[in-house]
């Protein structure tokens, strides 16, 4: 695959950038001290605003899960029915030092549980605000020593129509596949995430293990992954391929970057009557605007 | 029987204040009542269109009679369907609605199908048809570019899983077909 021009160079990657920096360290520190003194949901770090987070009923009622079908109403149906998010494992693979296959239990084992709340903002125009449990998907990836060559992570769905009666649908490619550049995926805020509100991942939410980028639009934080691997050139993801005008490799939210069949620019959270405006970086452009300084992000949508 | 079928088009409405009452709307109420306000304008308008092959085809023209109100009712959900949008997505932003309408297609089929039925709902009185007189018929054929508009509409704003809309399509074609030969069939006799 050839360069895109907002592509990073190899040098453009350094090992160092792979490194939380003190900085952003601290400031997630900070953060985590002022919510234990919030009263709500003590211990969580809170990455909303002070905002409530939705209602867990909500959270699990209403899902993108093409796996199970493509209304919202269909991954509850039937992702608890036909999901078995027990055994799983989790191949880290490609370009790393140590390649290894980790099951559910050593992962939740070797990284410790944080509780993150974050705003998720849907492309569909709509959003919530959810408290996560996992840990910083750059935690695993430093124990697996990404080579130099690395510049990307791709990431992969489960395939298993047996499990996922909708992959027997044509719908979108299977499996479901997305993709980030290895310093979004090294980012202090992109988690993998094993559950919601302290309970295990909820099997329509994308149990037992998912992505959490807040930043970008929902469908880039990927569901039941099997998969993680560091490669060179980037990646295929499934809503570019559906349909590349519409759904780019980035997919940062983004108000001001029109899409064919939503403005951007509103949302509505869940459960409220009103939209609110769109934030750039979905509230988020202090902690990774500077990871796309100098891009044009209306041709890297 | 007119007092039933008042009520039988009604009971979308009072379904849906019912959810409303008991918080069953969803995760997401305001999309349920948008969904729903728009389908049951589409499926009014495709039984409204039916009605005048229907009669055609079994000589029950008493049906004529009910043509009306199920018309009439088919603009009020898309009445309410499009102040939903006005309001609650939009807030009365008419710069914004602007930039929707002219963007987005089926924004545009949407809005233009409403437009369309608008004039078709305000002339739909004793007094209006009378007045209009020949004029009336020629002005309500604006009903087929609404349907075809309003299919569209729900067909365009699928993100992906096209089916339901591709069914309305399909009955669409089926009631304007019928209409079509019966006509030509009218005329050779």
């Amino acid at each position: 695959m050839r360069r895109a021009p907002g592509d990073p160079k190899a040098s453009e990657i350094t090992p160092e950038s792979l490194w939380l920096d003190r900085r952003s360290f601290l400031k997630a520190a900070g953060l985590a001290a002022a919510a234990a003194l919030s009263p709500r949901l003590v211990g969580a770090a809170d990455f909303a605003g002070g905002e409530k987070p939705t209602p867990l009923d909500s959270i699990t009622a209403y899902n993108n899960f093409y796996e199970f079908g493509t209304d919202k109403e269909s991954p509850a149906r039937y992702a608890p029915k036909y999901l078995k998010p027990h055994p799983w494992s989790v191949k880290v693979e490609g370009l790393v030092g140590k390649p290894k296959t980790w099951s559910i239990e050593e992962l939740s084992k070797v990284f410790p549980s944080q509780e993150r709340i974050y705003r998720l903002r849907c492309v569909e125009a709509w959003s919530a605000v959810i408290p996560w449990n996992g840990f910083p998907l750059s935690a695993l990836l430093k124990k697996a020593e990404p080579k130099a060559k690395a510049k990307y992570v791709a990431f992969q769905t489960l395939y298993d129509p047996k499990q996922m009666p909708g992959q027997n649908e044509s719908v979108l490619q299977w499996p479901y596949v997305e993709g980030l550049r290895l310093d979004e995926a090294m980012h202090d805020l992109t988690l993998l995430a094993t559950g919601i509100y302290g309970k295990p991942m909820p099997a329509q939410d994308g149990a037992p293990i998912r992505l959490v980028v807040p930043w970008k639009y929902g469908f880039k934080s990927i569901k039941s992954i099997v998969s993680i691997k560091l490669v060179e050139s980037q990646p295929p993801t499934s809503w570019n391929i559906s349909a590349p005008p519409e759904y780019g490799f980035y997919s940062n939210v983004n108000p001001e970057h029109d899409h064919p069949r939503w403005s951007q620019s509103t949302e509505r959270r869940l459960g409220e009557l009103f939209k609110r405006k769109t934030l750039m970086f979905n509230g988020y452009s202090t902690e990774v605007a500077s990871l796309y300084k100098g891009m044009d992000l209306d041709a890297n949508y | 029987m007119k007092a039933l079928l008042f009520l039988v088009c009604l009971a979308p409405l009072l379904r849906l204040g019912w959810r409303a009452f008991h918080a069953a709307l969803g995760a997401n109420p305001v999309q349920t009542v948008q969904f729903q306000t728009g389908l049951w304008a589409l499926n009014l308008l495709l039984v409204t269109l039916a009605i005048t092959p229907l009669v055609k085809l079994t000589g029950k023209s008493a049906l004529n009679k009910y043509r009306r109100m199920l018309g009439v009712f088919s603009y009020f959900y898309a009445l309410l369907h499009f102040l939903t949008y006005l309001v609650l997505d939009k807030f009365f932003d008419f710069h914004e609605i602007w930039k929707d309408v002219a963007k987005r297609l089926w924004i545009t089929a949407g809005f233009s199908c409403f437009i369309l039925l608008t004039p078709l709902a305000l002339t739909s009185t004793d007094g209006m048809i009378r007045r209009l007189g020949k004029n009336w018929g020629l002005l309500h054929r604006l009903i087929y570019p609404a349907a075809i508009l309003g299919v569209v509409h729900f067909l365009w704003l699928v993100k992906k899983d096209r089916t339901a809309p591709l069914e309305y399509a399909a009955a669409l074609a089926v009631i304007l077909g019928a209409r079509f030969v019966l006509k030509a069939s009218d005329f050779r006799r």
